[in-house]
């Protein structure tokens, strides 16, 4: 059987009755589950795995393979044997009934409120500035385009 | 920089001797792309490949401001005479365990020439091996994790490590061949000697070493393999010239 891999094929590995390669344990280096951290206090992302014989050296590889090409600040390797996954059988432990939707944080409407409490003790919403300051510049090249 | 003109000459010798070493390695090491044991090995030792080459572009660009041709000119024109590479980094790349070896062996001398030359008088060389302390210590880690990973991983991979050692360790020695301007170097706060640098990178590598079990040849049975840096080669430098500046000498003039 070839592999998609041309460094496998290139093995000439024996094969089995089945056509499969053979391969002894030994071989068939443990996965690890890579983590990146961008910035020091940001949380680590799950971005992939790499293969390893043992924790230090999935880190020297996990460095190449995903720190190389961004800013990061941290990785963590975990064995992926290490990891406990629900079942996607059981995806319907997600599901909620809709009349629920006091359950979903999108449900929750509290700007009027926070802004009302806001103007009452003279506190500047900050975020607010922002978003108007976004729009404006969002809107200045309009303008121009119609003023010419 | 008012330097005299033996002062040069000996500045100048110094940066080739490092760039050499950088470029010839980092070209072997890169003959390995495609092949690499591992899919994530690869890249990280094609990485690791390509920073020498770029820290060699880079020294070869402090020399071009000292009056010598340009980064791709001297990388890719000069024949074997003219290198000053030691005769370690030209050796084909052989098994993973030999071409690991040697990046082991080497890479600590250079972390650790880096290490010196941040304070050297001269710098821009200062500025640069401070500039790749991060790059340098890098393939260190990777080195040393694999050494200590087969040093110790079973029978095979052990004696194939001891062998590997015993293989390139007198070739290493040649990294410090003195030059004849070393007190030169030495007087003008550049450089403090290959000797000091031998002295340190035997105090960096035999706990390294003893780590992964693997045994340093005895003092008396060292026989350093000069005349690299002299510009005597082996038969291997040579084909391995002509096949790296193939492109460039098809049109020395394109616009890459």
């Amino acid at each position: 059987m070839s592999s998609i891999d041309p460094r496998i094929n290139r093995l000439d590995l024996p094969t089995n009755e089945d056509g499969k390669n053979v391969l002894d344990e030994l071989e068939q280096w443990e996965t690890y589950e890579v983590f990146h951290q961008k910035k020091r206090g940001d949380q680590h992302v799950h971005v992939g795995i790499v293969h390893s014989a043992n924790p230090e050296l999935a880190l020297i590889m996990a460095k190449e393979t995903f720190g190389r090409r961004r800013q990061t600040a941290n990785l963590w390797v975990v064995k992926s044997s290490a990891v406990t996954a629900s079942d996607y059988e059981d995806q319907d432990i997600f599901e909620t009934t809709p009349e629920k939707t006091y359950r979903e944080a999108s449900d929750y409407y509290c700007m009027d409120r926070i802004r009302k409490y806001q103007q009452e003790h003279g506190i500047k919403d900050r975020k607010e500035d922002r978003r108007k300051k976004k729009d404006l510049d969002n809107k200045e090249p309009v303008k121009k385009e119609t003023a010419e | 920089m008012n330097y005299n003109e033996t002062q040069i000459k000996a500045v100048k010798e110094f940066l080739y001797k490092i760039a050499d070493d950088q470029l010839i390695i980092g070209h072997r090491n890169s003959e390995w792309t495609g092949l690499g044991p591992l899919v994530e090995e690869d890249i990280a030792f094609s990485s690791i490949a390509q920073d020498k080459i770029g820290q060699a572009q880079h020294i070869y660009e402090i020399l071009h401001s000292l009056g010598e041709a340009d980064a791709d000119t001297i990388a890719f024109t000069r024949n074997a005479a003219a290198f000053k590479s030691c005769h370690l980094v030209e050796l084909p790349i052989g098994e993973y365990d030999f071409s690991l070896m040697r990046n082991f062996l080497f890479n600590h001398a250079e972390q650790i020439r880096f290490d010196m030359l941040a304070n050297s008088g001269l710098e821009p060389l200062a500025k640069l091996a401070k500039k790749y302390r991060g790059e340098v210590k890098y393939h260190t880690m990777h080195a040393n994790t694999w050494v200590r990973q087969l040093g110790k991983a079973n029978e095979e991979s052990h004696a194939r490590m001891q062998t590997a050692l015993n293989d390139t360790f007198n070739l290493a020695l040649g990294i410090f061949e003195e030059s004849e301007f070393a007190d030169i170097l030495k007087d003008l706060n550049i450089f403090p000697g290959e000797k000091v640098l031998q002295y340190k990178w035997i105090e960096a590598i035999t706990p390294l070493l003893e780590q992964s079990m693997l045994v340093l040849p005895e003092s008396s049975a060292w026989q350093p393999v000069y005349g690299g840096r002299k510009g005597f080669h082996t038969e291997y430098l040579e084909p391995m010239l002509e096949e790296m500046g193939e492109v460039f000498r098809l049109d020395p003039k394109a616009e890459w």
